[in-house]
């Protein structure tokens, strides 16, 4: 048998994003190319303007709706598990928990296996397939809150906190910031789970999301545009929006209410004072340090390479309890968004 | 401790200073003694040291962490965090026993916290950590650590208790720094139970008054005549307050600063007053730059080698009581004439009036500010004739006149890692100047560091700067090429021995990013040092 080809010599970063050469694709690139592998729809990762893309049926509806049905020229959708073979490569999409539709990049060259995680949970979430666990020679792993003091709540306890304040101050609207894409629909699912069944109330920016997630069976219960409702239904409610209507002149129409904010960063008190947030909710929808740690740990990767968000304190960690791991510092991810 | 920390928690996110005073106030209604004392304590001035001591409260966190975090994750954290009673409390192991033990009240904290040795109380704080959830861990290092940052001035703390028992914030303001934490003959009074603390011959803090700065539209609105102008000097504001043989001397935010200048305490040993005035380092009638002032400050210990190279006097600007009579409602010009003869009367040593700046108009005023440019000058005052000494900014009544900065091109150098809500962001920079090498050659030297002065958006793109045009990277500094001028503002050029340069700047800030600039055509080591003594 051939001896293993190492996976830095047939997957690395080039200008356009990480790439896998035999195969001649790239995963989640920052520029247009010829041919890409999509993690899932944020916009960190998902960009248009690529002639080929390969992803989950949910990360292609996605996209279709955040930039339009020709964003690509060619969509290819893999299932969960399903294996595909591109000019030798074999490639495979494993579940990321992050959000509706994400996926872990699986790929096997040469006798070895990388996993690009993208972005990644083990936290529960309702709203999508629960993460699951590959073992891999070389583990490509975001860090977005990779520093020991995050350590993400249960989400269940963050909307007890939500439903406590609104209890306690009836006649407040509650506005609810949360990432547009997998983390608005999260937390409705979650709110509804804790057994709130009025209508919830939708800035228009997280309209048709919501709408998909609807359309590929995720249950939502009421939920409707704040544009067109009677301002006197929506008063002491559940408004959703994304966090950047928080301060904008949008929030005033309504008044006097608690903005609340749900978030990973929200775990520190600065973070959360600098956005002005009344009720700080720590909802992440990605690993937060311990998960990160088991996790790489359960990969039984030889190797870590750290694609975005805090990798000094990853890289750090890594070597000093023996393991090989580097920094890629990929451009273009937005080490703050969710 | 759980009501504290839900209070504290509260207090953090809320924004409106109406609930935050209702919430404060809420509490101290509701909250027993001497909890609610030592609250109150550590929302003012912070726990006393009479009470728990000097606490190494540094070096115990320390000791206490290094058990359980590598130093460089710790380092990391606080970079993040911003604050290290915050990153101890998110970092701390969480166990089952948080939920179940029955939590310590501020009374227990302290009395488990005031004994022992360092390692006994080190121990002792462990013990506690163990016993508190995230965020009660985080009061309690605010707790111990003195005065907490959670929105709330002291004197928003003083309002919501007088609001809470009905009274006016400024009868405690003046009843203030004769109490001592936690306050019970205070909450006695305030919920009827007591007679009014006494203030018997304690000198006390009185609050003070502050000016506005002169904006452009103010100008048309005010008349000459209905003002008088005195020089700004570059101390530092002080309230000295001195009756029966005791002398205090106050920050203009009301800290007790006396034990850092004794020989001022002295000056006013015998007198029954209580002034305003500038304090500063003056050596045979000449005012020393303010660094030499800073080597005065927060000094436990003052040395009579202190005492001898860096000389502290007062150059005073107002008399608000005299022999115990209340001048505060007299006009400005009543209280400069009662200064005058005060002070020519009783002679205080280390001490003079500063001299009103005699002018006829606005312009000859303009005239007069823009010649001069003597040390130890800060600003121009105007104070209205007629105000009366009233607390706080009033509107109005006193203007401040401050020099336009210097400026200088300097070139980027090296970026660092910002902290708190700035640590994904390089948003420290150190820059520098050129001057010829010892070899003949243009060498950069840095002249400064500056954290402030460009927005959000400009904070983005020198981070995509500096990433794109690092050359090394120590930790969390990056060396960058020479390829960018920063226009950079500051308030003096100083000489100094600390910096290659020679020079230090005073507070600068970013002015401008001066994309456009040839780093080349940035300014020199002369143009710098010529600027020592300006501004
Ligand atoms: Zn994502
Ligand atoms: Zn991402």
């Amino acid at each position: 048998m051939a001896s293993p080809i190492s996976v830095e010599r047939w997957l690395y970063p080039a200008e356009a994003g990480l790439y896998c050469a035999p195969g001649d694709f790239y995963i989640d690139p920052h520029r247009p190319v010829e041919r890409a592998v999509i993690t899932h729809g944020h916009s960190d990762h998902a960009r248009s303007g690529h002639r080929a893309v390969m992803a989950t049926s949910e990360t292609v509806a996605i996209m279709k709706v955040r930039y339009g049905e020709t964003c690509a020229c060619a969509f290819q959708s893999l299932a969960y598990g399903d294996i595909i073979t591109v000019n030798g490569v074999t490639v495979k999409l494993a579940p990321a928990g992050h959000i509706l539709g994400s996926a872990q990049v699986v790929l096997d060259y040469g006798g070895q296996r990388a996993v690009v995680s993208g972005d990644y949970k083990r936290a529960h979430d309702p709203t999508c397939t629960p993460f699951e666990l590959v073992s891999c020679d070389v583990f490509i792993t975001e860090a977005t809150f990779a520093l020991p003091v995050f350590r993400h709540e249960p989400a269940r306890g963050e909307v007890a906190k939500l439903l406590a304040s609104m209890a306690a101050e009836p006649e407040r609207t509650h506005l609810i910031g949360a990432y547009g894409l997998g983390k608005c629909q999260r937390m409705i699912r979650v709110i509804r789970d804790a057994g709130y069944d009025k209508p919830i109330y939708m800035h228009g920016a997280v309209v048709e999301l919501t709408k998909l997630y609807q359309a590929l069976c995720i249950e939502l219960g009421d939920v409707r545009p704040v544009a067109g409702a009677d301002p006197k239904d929506i008063a002491g409610g559940i408004v959703m929006c994304p966090p950047s209507a928080l301060g904008d002149r949008w929030s005033r129409r309504f008044n006097d209410p608690v903005t609340a904010f749900a978030s990973g960063w929200m775990r520190v008190r600065g973070r959360a004072r600098q956005r002005g947030v009344e009720l700080p909710l720590i909802v992440s929808d990605h690993v937060d340090w311990p998960e990160l740690i088991a996790t790489i740990a359960e990969t039984n990767a030889e190797e870590v390479w750290v694609t975005h968000g805090r990798d000094d304190a990853l890289v750090h960690h890594l070597a000093s309890v023996g393991r090989k791991a580097r920094a890629l510092a990929l451009v273009g991810r937005d080490e703050e968004a969710e | 401790m759980q009501a504290f920390a839900h209070l504290l928690d509260t207090l953090v996110y809320t924004q409106s200073r109406n609930r935050k005073i209702a919430v404060l106030a809420r509490y101290f209604r509701e909250t027993p003694d001497p909890d609610r004392g030592y609250a109150l304590a550590a929302l003012t001035d912070g726990l006393p040291p009479a009470l728990i001591g000097r606490l190494p409260l540094r070096r115990m966190l320390a000791e206490l962490t290094s058990s359980f975090i590598d130093p460089v994750l710790y380092k990391l954290s606080r970079d993040y965090v911003g604050d290290t009673a915050e990153t101890v409390a998110l970092l701390w192991p969480d166990t089952s026993a948080q939920r179940t033990n029955a939590k310590p009240s501020l009374h227990d904290v302290i009395e488990t916290m005031r004994i022992g040795t360092t390692p006994q109380r080190t121990d002792a704080l462990g013990r506690l950590l163990n016993r508190l959830d995230t965020s009660e861990r985080w009061a309690l290092l605010k707790l111990l650590g003195g005065a907490p940052r959670v929105g709330v001035s002291a004197r928003l703390a003083k309002t919501a208790l007088a609001e809470a028992f009905g009274r006016d914030v400024s009868e405690i303001e003046e009843l203030w720094h004769a109490l001592e934490a936690p306050y019970g003959d205070l909450f006695a009074w305030l919920a009827g139970r007591g007679p009014k603390p006494d203030l018997g011959s304690k000198p006390v803090f009185r609050p003070v008054m502050l000016a506005h700065p002169i904006e452009d539209e103010d100008w048309p609105k005010l008349s000459a005549e209905d003002f008088a102008a005195e020089w700004k000097w570059d101390g530092i504001r002080v309230q000295i307050a001195a009756v029966g043989g005791d002398v205090k001397i106050f920050s203009r935010q009301g800290d007790d600063v006396s034990s850092a200048f004794p020989e001022i305490r002295s000056a006013f040993l015998n007198l029954n007053c209580v002034t305003d005035g500038e304090l500063l380092v003056m050596r045979a009638g000449e005012i020393a730059p303010f660094n030499d002032l800073q080597q005065r400050l927060n000094r436990k210990v003052v040395t009579a080698k202190m005492l001898r190279d860096y000389p502290a006097h007062v150059r005073l600007y107002d008399l608000l009581f005299e022999d115990g009579e209340d001048l505060r409602a007299l006009s400005f010009t009543e209280r400069r004439a009662r200064l005058e003869t005060w002070q020519a009367d009783h002679r205080p040593p280390l001490t003079d009036v500063s001299d009103l700046v005699r002018f006829e108009s606005f312009d000859m005023l303009r005239d007069i500010w823009s010649s001069t440019r003597d040390d130890g000058i800060e600003g121009l005052m105007l104070k209205r004739r007629d105000s009366a000494y009233q607390a706080g900014r009033v509107k109005g009544q006193w203007f401040k006149w401050k020099r336009a900065a210097l400026t200088l091109d300097c070139v980027l150098m090296y970026a660092q890692r910002g902290s708190g809500k700035r640590s994904s962001f390089y948003s420290d920079y150190t820059f520098g100047v050129w001057r010829e090498s010892d070899a003949g050659a243009a060498e950069l030297v840095p002249v400064g560091k500056a954290y402030s002065g460009f927005t959000d958006e400009e904070l983005k793109m020198l981070d995509k700067w500096i990433r794109t045009h690092t050359t090394e990277t120590f930790g969390p500094v990056r060396a960058v090429s020479p390829g960018l001028v920063l226009e950079v503002a500051f308030d003096a050029v100083q000489p100094s021995t600390r910096h290659k340069s020679g020079v230090a700047m005073r507070f600068p800030r970013v002015h401008r990013i001066r994309w456009d600039k040839p780093a080349a055509e940035a300014d020199t080591l002369e143009a710098t040092k010529a600027l020592i003594g300006r501004g």
